[in-house]
């Protein structure tokens, strides 16, 4: 069970009740249901989960694809630093913010779901995973070294090394002029 | 352009049937709940979304009639197996998948539907058993407190929590469970879950049984109560209702019963259920088949060929099984592409080390054979199928032009060979004469055993002096600096550095505009199969590529082009 990345379950199944607390919310309250108040609290709670949820985590091996728009995302969960990086953060937030969705029948759906992301989330936090935002890896800039500026002083067709140096010793005068045009 | 009309209608006008039937029933449930004489008192209390709940409660069975016939893979073969199924059926037969989850995501949408809707059926239950809620809704609340008297509203008093009312309820703990095992498995099967960790995506979906059950006896719970139709003769409905404290006293309005209409989703799931319970039996039956594991070798990079024989094993090139071994788990099946021909005496397949299950048979097959080096026992193995498309359409063309893209390579490994054993059997003239075999990938390291048999191929082309047969070009779209020197320094040897090839290996992304028109002028007046494996993205320019260069004459050069589902 090693490589199974837990989190990335975890992820869907924590957007998906996101969005489930968040239309059970708006139903309660549209509907002026008994208990509404939890409605508009689930419609609150639902919408933090979506947004904190939408961007994905890098995985630890091979290649993630994002969800589209989450490069802002990631930028804003990426701010609150360990707060969101850890995963055992993330199941207590989840398992405390489903609790007050089990009150009224509208958001009880959405209250369970979140209890079971939490717990997946709690297994990925127990396998050491955590969350790493994507970044885009800007490729570090070809570092050019000051010897281009200078023209080799002695270029090909050249004598071979030993003639080279016999003549090095008689002060033989280089062919072709070298002039520096940089 | 026309190719691309024919190929697409039939998938076209089955989704068409599909959504004009789900509208239909949709439609025609709402308008007779609607109308409904039996239901008028249902709907003073409920209002519209009585009809809502109902008609995506038809939908839902109706979907759940059908989401099971796809993934009936037996059933689906046997389809295209059987002669009436012409290959624009067979194209439709490949997309099942494809048609299993758009029914998945319709049910999902009706269930949000239906929840909603009864979530709004509840509450407005529980309002009207309000002292103040009005004459009509508490006359009609009240009838059921009374001994043996049928009940129309199910929440009995005001003051009690509409949640827990609803969880002791038969078709509420039902309805609950069944949309949690119905978000669980579509949770955990997008595609990234899917592809990198298939145990996840396998074991939830067997949530699915659940589901089932759960749907059967949903219906039980009689939730939704209407007035008995002999209530109906005696209670003058177009008068009681303006009257309703007379009921009971005046001999024309006695009080009305009410009765929950009998289950009917297992009367839609029935027929699949059994279906899909023969396709396990089937894939249980063959599991227990024997299946003998003739030879395991071993490429580099982490990747196993594993060759088997088992009895009455048929396949054609492109195909797919699913492999069971029970040492590393009882349950999983997973699926892998053959890798050999249908000409040849075994059939392979190439288990590369990505997951768990993967990495645990690798180590099963190997480790045993370090332990007794003569004994050398292997895993035990079961396998299901094949399955899924064969390519044997590459054969119906004089020139055909293969293009794979990263693990798409995998479906033309057979390909070749079997064009290779069709080449070199001389009583069988084939059509083929060309092959074009575009093989793009990020690295090679995963693929080395395909640069191997490439490299078998074209010696034994050599000898048979038919080199020109096969022209592969290999595209390389990801290096590093260490291999751009060694590329670098070995640029004019004779033999490609990266696999070793005659014919050497390209960089970066081919120019399709180029390639598509210096085979077109190669052939100027053939029609050319283009086969493609890979991901998506590429398929779409291959597509328009085919469209670009096929010429309008119908004597010129024509593309045609099929997107193999592997």
């Amino acid at each position: 069970m090693g490589q199974i990345e837990w989190a990335m379950w975890a992820n869907e199944q924590a957007l998906a009740s996101g969005v489930i607390l968040l239309s059970g919310g708006i139903v309660a309250v549209a509907g002026q249901f008994k208990g509404w108040q939890f409605g508009a609290y689930a419609i609150a709670a639902g919408a933090l989960i979506t947004l904190l949820e939408y961007p994905r985590s890098k995985r630890k091996k091979g290649s993630t694809i994002e969800r589209c728009g989450q490069k802002h995302m990631t930028a804003v969960v990426k701010v609150f630093g360990p707060l969101t990086r850890n995963y055992y953060v993330r199941a207590f937030l989840h398992a405390g913010l489903a609790v007050p969705g089990g009150f009224i029948l509208a958001t009880v759906l959405g209250t369970v779901c979140l209890g079971i992301a939490a717990i997946i989330y709690f297994v990925a936090a127990v396998c050491g995973e955590e969350w790493r935002p994507i970044e885009v890896r800007e490729e570090p800039k070809l570092k050019v070294s000051e010897t281009i500026k200078r023209p080799p002083e002695n270029p090909p067709p050249r004598p071979p090394p030993e003639a080279r140096r016999k003549q090095a010793d008689e002060g033989h005068a280089n062919p072709t002029v070298v002039q520096d045009e940089v | 352009m026309s190719y691309w009309i024919l190929s697409e209608t039939t998938t076209f006008l089955t989704m068409v049937i599909w959504l004009g039937l789900n509208t239909y029933i949709f439609t025609s449930t709402i308008i007779w709940y609607e109308n409904a004489d039996s239901y008028y008192y249902t709907r003073v209390i409920l209002g519209s979304s009585l009809a809502w709940a109902r008609a995506s409660a038809m939908c839902l069975n109706f979907n759940c009639m059908l989401i099971l016939i796809p993934v009936s893979r037996n059933f689906v073969s046997l389809l295209r197996g059987s002669m009436c199924c012409s290959g624009n059926m067979r194209r439709l037969l490949d997309k099942n998948i494809t048609f299993h989850r758009l029914i998945g995501y319709m049910i999902a949408l009706h269930s949000a539907i239906h929840i909603g809707a009864h979530v709004i059926n509840l509450e407005r239950y529980h309002k009207s058993q309000l002292l103040d809620a009005g004459g009509l809704y508490n006359a009609l609340s009240y009838i059921g407190n009374k001994p043996n008297e049928s009940f129309l509203n199910p929440i009995r008093r005001y003051d009690t929590n509409i949640t827990k009312e609803t969880i002791v309820t038969l078709a509420g703990i039902t309805g609950f469970i069944i949309t949690l095992s119905l978000v669980l498995i579509i949770t955990s099967s997008t595609e990234t879950i899917k592809r990198s960790f298939y145990e996840v995506f396998w074991y939830t979906h067997n949530l699915s049984i659940v589901f089932f059950i759960g749907l059967v006896i949903h219906g039980a719970g009689q939730i939704v109560r209407g007035q008995t139709t002999q209530s109906l003769l005696h209670h003058n409905l177009s008068y009681c209702k303006d009257h309703y404290n007379e009921w009971g006293e005046t001999e024309q309005c006695p009080f009305p019963q009410f009765s929950g209409n009998k289950p009917m989703a297992w009367k839609w799931v029935i027929c699949p259920l059994v279906l899909y319970a023969c396709e396990r039996l089937i894939r249980f039956w063959r599991s227990k088949q024997e299946v003998i594991v003739t030879k395991v070798v071993t490429h580099p990079s982490g990747v196993l060929e594993i060759q088997m024989k088992k009895h009455g094993f048929t396949m054609e090139p492109g195909q797919y099984i699913f492999l069971q071994c029970p040492s590393v788990s009882q349950l999983e099946w997973h699926p892998f592409t053959l890798t050999s021909a249908a000409e040849e005496p075994f059939f392979s397949v190439h288990v590369r080390a990505v997951g768990d299950w993967t990495q645990s048979l690798i180590t099963e097959c190997v480790a045993n054979r370090n332990i007794h080096q003569n004994l050398w026992q292997l895993p035990r193995l079961a396998v299901d199928g094949p399955y899924g498309s064969a390519t044997t359409n590459v054969f119906n063309f004089k020139v055909s032009v293969c293009i794979a893209a990263g693990i798409g390579v995998t479906p033309f490994a057979s390909v070749l060979k079997s064009i290779w054993y069709n080449s070199c059997d001389p009583n069988r003239a084939m059509k083929l004469e060309k092959v074009y075999f575009y093989w793009l990938c990020r690295d090679t390291h995963s693929f080395e055993w395909f640069a191997d048999l490439l490299q078998s191929l074209e010696e034994q082309l050599a000898e048979q002096g038919k080199l020109n047969f096969l022209s592969y070009h290999l595209f390389l779209t990801g290096w590093d600096d260490i291999q751009v020197a060694h590329i670098a320094v070995h640029y004019d040897s004779e033999l490609d550095v990266i696999t070793g090839l005659r014919q050497k290996t390209n960089y970066g992304r081919p120019n399709w505009h180029k390639e598509f028109r210096c085979v077109a002028d190669k052939h100027p007046s053939d029609s050319i199969g283009v086969f493609y494996c890979g991901p998506k993205s590429l398929s779409n320019i291959l597509n328009n590529m085919c469209r670009l260069y096929s010429s309008s004459d119908p004597r010129g050069v024509h593309f045609h082009y099929s997107k193999e589902s592997f």
